[in-house]
């Protein structure tokens, strides 16, 4: 059953301008790499070269950040939304 | 401290609105700073997107704790991000302190500017009264932009902290 991703602003133009996909996948890492399948260029925003989360993105399973979850493990429910949003940070250093 | 008063016009970003906010979404943010002092305080900023508006201001924790860094707290980005969707507008940008350098944004600030549409505004506490800058960060190449403080009441949402 596929899960609903929401893509950010910045993620949209990799995505055909869309706003929300319909991604097959029972976790995290396999919604993302189903992602990068279907938008390659998704997957270079979203995936290191080593397959984790860049550290820019912030991925969360309905409203809970997958960090603090199973990271890309976490498993998904069938209703699951998965969002996605740029990690916002920064500092004086 | 009146908060408003270090919001002077910076440069023009070319051809872009500048940012334009009332003085109780201002003075919000600024407190927000004062409050987090000394480590960096952080939060988003929702207006009507590509207006250069903002309606308000929501302060987040900064999980760095940190008074050279800052990160804002990722679910109150996700519920700043919903929030606003639902009320057709978006999260535009984003405001930080520097407690005792500059309102520039560092390499660091740059460097990590996820969006070329967002405001980048910071606020510096190095001096007495708090100065208040805005910038927009395209490619690596940072622009301060204008500031207007505009009449409270002028078009706030109801929803404004």
């Amino acid at each position: 059953m596929p899960v609903e991703v929401r893509l950010p602003t910045l993620l949209r133009p990799a995505a055909g301008g869309q706003a929300t996909l319909s991604v097959e996948g029972a976790t995290v890492r396999e919604v993302l790499e189903s992602m990068g399948a279907a938008h390659p260029e998704l997957s270079s925003q979203l995936l290191t070269d080593d397959g984790a989360l860049h550290r820019f993105v912030n991925v969360y399973v309905d409203d809970d950040d997958v960090r603090y979850l199973d990271g890309l493990d976490t498993k998904l429910p069938g209703d699951a939304v998965v969002s996605i949003l740029p990690a916002v940070a920064g500092g004086a250093r | 401290m009146d908060p408003s008063s270090g919001a002077a016009p910076g440069g023009s970003a070319g051809g872009s609105p500048g940012l334009r906010i009332d003085g109780a979404t201002l003075a919000t943010m600024v407190a927000h700073c004062l409050g987090a002092y000394p480590e960096e305080g952080c939060g988003l900023l929702v207006g009507p997107e590509g207006s250069g508006r903002v309606v308000r201001c929501v302060p987040t924790d900064n999980v760095a704790h940190s008074a050279a860094l800052y990160t804002v707290e990722p679910r109150a980005h996700l519920r700043a991000d919903r929030a606003a969707e639902a009320d057709g507008l978006a999260v535009v940008g984003v405001f930080h302190s520097h407690t005792h350098t500059d309102p520039y944004p560092s390499p660091t600030d740059v460097a990590q500017a996820p969006d070329p549409g967002w405001h980048y505004v910071l606020v510096s506490l190095r001096h007495e009264l708090a100065s208040v800058r805005s910038y927009r960060i395209v490619d690596g190449r940072v622009e301060e932009e204008d500031v207007t403080v505009l009449p409270d009441g002028s078009g706030g949402s109801p929803g404004s902290i």
